[in-house]
């Protein structure tokens, strides 16, 4: 395995209920790697496996077939888990049932405290998450009352005190309002660029994927498409087919280019379409 | 039927410290046959607002009127002549995520408990359950094999429209929709917004939906309704909201990303229409441009970027 490859799957499958009458193959012979510093959006409709996959990268769910490592452990280990858990952090898509203190602060303190780490250790790790996600004036806040763009970056700066590599968001922007999917969008963007965090972001949001370095597309559990955005979005007929779309940019781009007017697949957002047009 | 409120005011704990003033003296009036949106940051008031359409909450003050009718008449007005339990047939609330108030086993006894609370003989409730299938785009053909599956081996889409099938089999006159699209795959999205417009066209439903998704009220609904911190600040023809993308952003709100690149190419000095709400309204009016050779304003640059919308 070569050293950059943080996150490799193998011919995972998953199956809920194996043997039982209600069994359900979520996942199969699913091949992925993540390298160090890489963001990644994963898209397919619903029931596609995208929280299984997600779930899998953190060893919440165990491979049924295949198998998955983080930074070359096995997560079928148990004696693995907490270091898989340390290096690869879980934001889900409920802002309001994943903070569990009072207090942002001892929110945020809540997973160091956990692995025992010192008291001022903790200080340092708490201040310095919060100041990632722009949070620090909140430090004394009381979590119910931000709002839910500001829950998500406390889940996610809880996340980050356990200083792990790669931040996996499991559709962390489907409950929020305009202005909280962009202050998470801009967070975990600017932890990739800066910090060179890894992320791991799912979502059926095409205009969120489309800000990756590279899309996958899961269908029935299967991976069907990897690639850089514009590869994956050139392919309209074919997300369609499997009930996703385009963003809406990219909508435009193909109408314009039955008009005509040819545009090249490297635009597809808003800006880009901008400077193409109206240089 | 209408729905009108006539300075609503609701206030949360009121008269203790942790009073919250969530909706704000709004005046509204929604006619029959309309299709409305309503939009607003998280905690501007949106749920709090629709719970009144339909009696679910009592105002703090002010009024609610169903088809001129009080809700909750003063002393002083008299006895109440509206009927609560009427009136919330009449409009019927789909709150975020209802599939997760699904609980039969079955498709059918799901969408029957409305219809058999109401005492219905068994065979109107069947026909009404058919019918209700039929109208949230299940063909009758289909509906018994549906019926008899539990919901909750329906996928994420099909659980919504059995979770609206329950509250149209009540025969409401009006649907009001809380964020009815949240969570649901592009396909299933399309779908449902599909359902939700052939429920305005064909049977004549009123539809006020509460969304965050401009792209989702630039296509259902003709006038908008934006509420921030309990008020109510803008109330127009969804063309005329949109053509404001600054203001909106303001709110933390987002125009559509179409009007959002119009605005932009505007903002460049090209002499396009932003009055634009769809890809293919967009599409046309760029290829116009671009066979007029590309006309921008004279001493126009880039200097306009202030207005562009960025993730």
């Amino acid at each position: 395995m070569p050293p950059d490859d943080l996150i490799v799957t193998s011919g995972l499958g998953h199956r809920y209920g194996a043997g039982t009458e209600q069994e359900v193959t979520a996942l199969e012979g699913v091949d992925l790697r993540i390298a160090q510093g890489e963001f990644v959006a994963v898209i397919g409709p619903n029931g596609s496996g995208k929280s299984t996959l997600a779930r899998h990268l953190n060893a919440l769910l165990l491979p049924t077939e295949g198998r998955v490592t983080v930074n070359g452990l096995d997560t079928r280990d148990p004696d693995h888990h907490w270091s898989i858990r340390q290096t690869v952090g879980m934001v889900f898509q409920n802002p309001d049932n994943q903070i569990v203190a009072t207090v942002v602060e001892e929110d945020v303190a809540f997973g160091p405290e956990n692995l025992a780490v010192p008291p001022e250790e903790i200080r340092r790790r708490v201040d310095e998450a919060l100041a990632l996600v722009r949070m620090q004036d909140y430090a004394r806040h009381a979590p119910h009352l931000l709002s839910g763009g500001q829950k998500q970056r406390v889940a996610i700066a809880g996340a980050l005190a356990m200083r792990p590599a790669c931040l996996v968001l499991d559709e962390a922007t489907a409950m929020l309002d305009p202005r909280g999917r962009r202050e998470v969008l801009q967070t975990v963007r600017r932890l990739n660029r800066d910090e060179g965090l890894t992320v791991v972001l799912i979502t059926h949001f095409m205009e969120e994927a489309a800000l990756a370095d590279r899309v996958v597309v899961l269908d029935r559990g299967h991976l069907v498409m990897d690639g850089r955005p514009e590869e994956v979005f050139s392919e309209v007929d074919f997300l369609e087919g499997i009930g996703l779309g385009v963003p809406q940019i990219v909508g435009v781009r193909r109408l314009l280019e039955e008009a005509g007017h040819p545009i090249p697949p490297s635009v597809l957002t808003l800006e880009a379409m901008v400077d193409f047009l109206c240089p | 039927m209408s729905i009108e409120t006539v300075d609503l005011t609701h206030v949360y704990m009121p008269g203790t410290e942790r009073a919250v003033v969530a909706v704000d003296r709004v005046s509204l009036r929604i006619d029959d046959g309309e299709t409305v949106g309503i939009m607003g940051p998280t905690g501007s008031g949106k749920s709090t607002l629709i719970q009144h359409f339909n009696g679910l909450l009592r105002p703090t003050s002010g009024r609610v009127l169903i088809d001129g009718e009080d809700l909750w008449p003063r002393e002083k007005d008299g006895p109440r002549t509206a009927d609560l339990h009427k009136v919330r047939r009449k409009v019927g609330l789909i709150f975020q995520f209802p599939e997760h108030q699904l609980f039969e086993e079955s498709v059918y006894d799901d969408i029957a408990f409305g219809p058999r609370n109401l005492g219905l003989p068994e065979e109107e409730v069947r026909r009404r359950v058919t019918v209700a299938l039929r109208m949230v785009g299940v063909p009758e053909d289909e509906a018994e094999a549906l019926g008899r599956r539990s919901p909750f081996s329906l996928s994420g889409g099909q659980m919504r429209r059995v979770a609206i099938a329950g509250v149209l089999a009540m025969r409401p006159a009006t649907l009001v929709l809380d964020e009815p699209t949240a969570g649901l795959d592009p396909r299933g999205r399309l779908e449902l917004l599909e359902t939700l417009s052939r429920l305005h066209r064909r049977w004549g439903l009123t539809l006020v939906v509460v969304s965050h998704n401009m792209e989702d009220l630039a296509a259902l609904v003709d006038r908008v309704i934006i509420l921030d911190q309990g008020r109510l600040i803008l109330d127009g023809p969804t063309r005329e909201v949109f053509r404001d993308p600054e203001s909106l952003r303001r709110l933390g709100l987002d125009a559509p990303p179409v009007v959002a690149l119009m605005h932009a190419l505007a903002a460049r000095g090209a002499q396009v229409d932003v009055s634009r709400l769809s890809p293919r309204e967009a599409a046309e009016e760029i290829d116009q441009w671009i066979r007029a050779g590309r006309p921008r304003r004279a001493g126009s640059g880039r200097e306009g970027d202030a207005g562009l919308v960025h993730v």
